[in-house]
């Protein structure tokens, strides 16, 4: 089933991983970053094979590794607190090219700055195989609670109606002159944000008028019948099964 | 209580409502739709059109008198019958298109009345073929044009089968070619419509028998043609021809 439009973090294609029910998908992710989080920071090794491992699914799905590395810069503003780290935390110190550096710091850092890279590429891969549709049915199937799901479903229809609602009062604003260059030229835009909430917000219970006038009872019906084989199963856990054996050899040698 | 063969689509009696400010919107409507047909209801702003509209399906539950969709009394008891037999169109089709995709929205409705499977796919593909939208199943309805969202927020009606069809403002914000496709689609469908406008000329193209609210109460009932042409009347509910339209 297509989304009906495509969002910047999902590239289309036919590949086994695109192919896969999302919901073992989401399983098989979930899995793979609890193994990330689990594993010892000292365990330098275990870390490339995670990588190894994501590098075999983006070759599987044909993701090319440069696109969703653009995509994972995301991860930056959380990246400088790591670099803090190594400056601020205590003893032992090291000195490197007359820099003193703690060493627990160093490690500290480390450990945000690969479980996190690795965490959020797990994440776009996730993404960039499976419409966002298709999630909110896998969470749906996977029994997440009802009302997230409506929630994320209608969020996922009406982002860029409220979007285009904000782009014609912008507009509106602008053809009659208002351009604001400072802080204290803001409070247009402001009562704007405002009415854009109330209109929102009546919007919202038109659309639930609607939804009970269809019989809504409060749960998404399901809408697609099929369900995930065994043989799904076994295929999209696969990797996650590798990522646990290298979690557990993380323990074993560290 | 049963459905019998000779109950009307709809029978409003003496139906007086207040909104919870104390604003009385209706002070006893008397209305009476047999199957097939197809009614324009009209008024100017406020006569209550739309408070009526919402007590057809029981979003609003009378203050006094009483509604049946097809023998079935509005109550509590089989609301859900009553929103699967009483199809309301609302006008602006991005608040009836709340799912991802037009398939999805189809089958939102019939899927909460039950239907599933092959025989869910049945009615959205059924529901989208009357409305000639039928190879657009899986796009956002962001994408689709004024008049095709409009004929699928028909389609999400049809889909459910419905008794009858109430339509609110089915012709705004509709361009003239749009406007027209709309209107075979609904000459074409057989089912018993009420439609709420107030752009005459489309009342007469689509509806044989029209009705005129005002202050809450029926003030006129009587056949388009006939009731368009009385001048006095129209004038007198604050409704007007458009410019360069006459009846005689």
């Amino acid at each position: 089933m297509g989304a009906g439009h495509a969002h910047p973090l999902f590239l289309p294609g036919t590949s086994p991983v695109h192919r896969l029910p999302s919901e073992v998908k989401i399983v098989a992710a979930f899995i793979g970053v609890v193994c990330v989080v689990a594993t010892p920071r000292e365990a330098f090794g275990v870390f490339g094979g995670y990588l190894v491992l994501l590098g075999a699914i983006w070759a599987a799905a044909r993701i090319p590794p440069g696109w969703i590395l653009r995509r994972s810069l995301i991860e930056a503003p959380f990246v400088v607190l790591a670099v803090l780290l190594p400056f601020t935390a205590g003893e032992p110190r090291l000195e490197w090219w007359g820099v003193s550096l703690s060493e627990p710091g160093l490690l500290g850092a480390w450990n945000i700055l690969i479980k996190g890279a690795l965490g959020v590429l797990t994440s776009l891969t996730l993404a960039a195989t499976t419409p966002l549709r298709d999630l909110l049915t896998g969470m749906q199937r996977l029994h997440a609670p009802a009302l997230v799901i409506t929630i994320a479903t209608l969020m996922l229809r009406y982002i860029d109606v409220i979007a285009d609602e904000a782009r014609r009062m912008r507009v509106a604003r602008i053809s009659r002159g208002h351009d604001p260059r400072f802080l204290w030229q803001i409070g247009a835009t402001a009562r704007g944000v405002g009415s854009l909430f109330v209109r929102s917000y009546e919007r919202g219970e038109r659309v639930h008028l609607a939804m009970l006038s269809r019989g809504w009872a409060g749960e998404m019906p399901r809408l697609t019948d099929d369900v995930p084989t065994a043989r799904h199963w076994r295929l999209g856990l696969a990797p996650a099964g590798v990522a646990l054996a290298l979690a557990v050899t993380g323990w074993m040698t560290v | 209580m049963t459905t019998t063969a000779v109950s009307p689509s709809l029978l409003v009696d003496g139906l007086a409502f207040a909104y919870p400010d104390g604003h009385q919107a209706l002070f006893g409507v008397d209305l009476r739709i047999e199957r097939g047909e197809r009614v324009a209801l009209l008024g100017p702003n406020g006569a209550g059109k739309t408070t009526l509209a919402l007590h057809l399906n029981g979003i609003l539950t009378a203050g006094r008198g009483h509604v049946a969709v097809g023998g079935l009394p509005v109550e509590k008891a089989h609301l859900r019958e009553i929103r699967r037999r009483v199809g309301i169109v609302f006008q602006d089709p991005d608040d009836q298109l709340f799912m991802p995709t037009v398939g999805e929205d189809v089958a939102f409705g019939p899927a909460n009345f039950g239907v599933d499977g092959p025989a869910l796919r049945e009615r959205v593909d059924a529901a989208l073929a009357t409305v000639g939208m039928g190879e657009h199943r899986d796009r956002s309805p962001l994408h689709l044009s004024g008049g095709q969202r409009r004929r699928v927020a028909l389609a999400t009606v049809l889909a459910c089968e419905p008794e009858i069809l109430v339509l609110d403002e089915p012709s705004s914000n509709l361009d003239p070619v749009a406007r027209r496709e709309l209107a075979e689609v609904l000459l074409g469908l057989g089912t018993t419509i009420l439609m709420v406008t107030h752009d005459l000329p489309y009342a007469l193209q689509l509806c044989p028998r029209s009705v005129v609210i005002d202050d809450g109460v029926v003030v006129a009932d009587a056949p388009t043609r006939e009731l368009l042409a009385d001048a006095v009347l129209l004038r007198r509910h604050r409704l007007e021809l458009p410019f360069g339209f006459s009846l005689t």
